[in-house]
């Protein structure tokens, strides 16, 4: 038996498919995985994210500590609420984590880490923050509910209450609270939509009231052909402590400026630069039949010297797509091995789709 | 809870089997693994003619989430195809058991057909898996 979050009898309860995700018993489909793509494109769908991990740092240099700590550079955020997305990286500019932090106020960041990578990276912000006096709280007291789609935060509103009425004002990328729940305007989908943080011993009421108002309820599947398409890296898959963002299509969430801000992993990544960055990352579209999937070879004139790392059938798209890394001078076609099938794939700009359409031409 | 019908042999690997009064197979796959794959979006079928082996994949059925190989029930020739799931792979999702077939084989050795579960034995077999 695997971790489980305060709605997993909920949705055995729905008739989900359960699966093992990082350790967690989490639901992959409750019916149509493709109808629940759709919903979070075209009205709105939600998902149980109470697996993903919310820490706490609260200190009086804790602003200075996430300079040091991050690739991004939290000095960006100067309005209580505002989220910045980053990596966290390691000496050797490898990748251990990717996050979300909040800035809620001088003394209090708050972070949302993945859920199979929570233990090293609690110890590995824990060794940190030492030299900071910052301390670091995991907040198993709440669950998360991401509400996706364009119609996702005036329904969650109607079900949440007239305490919630302002968080239809958030800005993008930002968050609040708003009573007893934390809301913020943030997602994994490519669309609009909440992520709702609130007291475990309510996550089960509120799941069905949402239910109730219209929005569907979304596994683990849709949720990674909705991001896969947004064109978001998944940790694990696109990335890890073996490649650095550079070559992981995350150059931009690198704050190399100012300077002289040093933070852990800065050197490796200059010096990686210097050299020349061998990989790229990039969308790949698939041209034959069939589905692109994560490790399958990718041939570069006629060489077999790239992979993908994320592969799966665009609902929106209804073809195949992927994410793929590539020799850095790669362009134009290239050849995908899937059971010894050289099948032909097109390099293209992702975002695949977002929005509620497709960003590429077919 | 997933359909069995009765009058049908069945692999372990959740493909069936119905025997036709000519004596030929046709094959798909169980209502149970259409359920377990989940949304069906492309499926490989075999060339017509190919001389498969008991226990030989013969098709590959993914669906959003994974690939997942078919295995022929008895040694024989691929007498036929279904076409349609080329553009609605969906048919498997649907009509697991009739419009969602995947090929019809002529078995070399008809002694093979009678070491094909039973509706019960499948069964068993499912409930085992849960």
């Amino acid at each position: 038996m695997g971790l489980r979050t305060p709605l997993y009898d909920t949705h055995v309860a729905a008739g989900a498919r359960m699966v093992d995700f990082g350790g967690w018993d989490m639901p992959v489909n409750y019916g149509s995985q493709i109808d629940e793509h759709h919903a979070v494109r075209r009205d709105a769908g939600m998902f149980d994210v109470s697996h993903m991990c919310v820490l706490d740092l609260n200190g009086t240099r804790v602003r200075e500590f996430l300079r040091f700590l991050l690739a991004n550079d939290v000095a960006k955020l100067k309005t209580p609420g505002k989220a910045l997305y980053s990596c966290m990286l390691n000496e050797h500019g490898g990748v251990i984590d990717d996050l979300i932090v909040y800035f809620m106020t001088d003394n209090w960041f708050r972070m949302v880490v993945n859920a199979g990578t929570r233990d090293k990276d609690i110890a590995w912000i824990r060794q940190q923050a030492v030299a900071f006096a910052v301390e670091i709280s995991v907040r198993e007291d709440l669950a998360m509910i991401a509400v996706q789609g364009p119609q996702a935060r005036a329904k969650a509103v109607s079900v949440l209450g007239a305490e919630t009425q302002s968080a239809l004002e958030l800005k993008i990328f930002s968050g609040g609270e708003f009573g007893r729940y934390f809301i913020a305007r943030t997602g994994y989908t490519g669309e609009d939509g909440f992520e709702v943080m609130l007291p475990a011993a309510d996550a089960a009421k509120t799941w069905v009231a949402f239910h109730a108002a219209g929005i569907a309820q979304c596994g683990l599947g849709a949720r990674d052909t909705l991001r896969l398409e947004a064109g978001m890296n998944l940790y694990g898959n696109d990335m890890d402590e073996t490649q650095s963002p550079l070559e992981s299509g995350l150059s931009w969430t690198i704050a190399f400026e100012p300077a002289d801000r040093n933070f852990i992993g800065r050197a490796a990544l200059e010096k990686q630069q210097q050299a020349g960055v061998p990989r790229k990352m990039v969308g790949l579209l698939l041209e034959d039949r069939g589905v692109l999937r994560s490790h399958q070879p990718v041939m570069v004139d006629g060489q077999p010297d790239g992979e993908i790392t994320s592969g799966t059938f665009s609902p929106t798209l209804e073809r195949s797509i992927a994410l793929a890394r590539v020799p850095a001078a790669a362009q134009g076609s290239v050849k995908v091995d899937i059971r010894g099938k050289h099948l032909a794939a097109r390099i293209v700009p992702y975002p695949f789709a977002r929005h509620g359409k497709a960003c590429i031409e077919l | 809870m997933s359909n069995i019908p009765a009058d049908l042999k069945y692999l372990s690997s959740h493909e069936w089997v119905r025997v036709e009064a000519d004596g030929t197979l046709t094959v798909g796959i169980s209502d149970h693994a259409q359920s377990a794959l989940g949304d069906l979006v492309f499926v490989e079928t075999p060339d017509v003619g190919r001389q498969l082996k008991a226990g030989e994949a013969f098709a590959v059925v993914e669906s959003v989430k994974a690939a997942s190989d078919v295995y022929s029930p008895v040694s024989g020739e691929v007498l036929a195809v279904n076409d349609a799931l080329g553009a609605t792979p969906e048919l498997i999702n649907q009509s697991p058991y009739s419009e969602g077939w995947l090929m019809k084989i002529r078995p070399g050795d008809a002694a093979e057909v009678s070491t094909l579960l039973d509706a019960a034995a499948y069964q068993a077999v499912v409930d085992a898996a849960h």
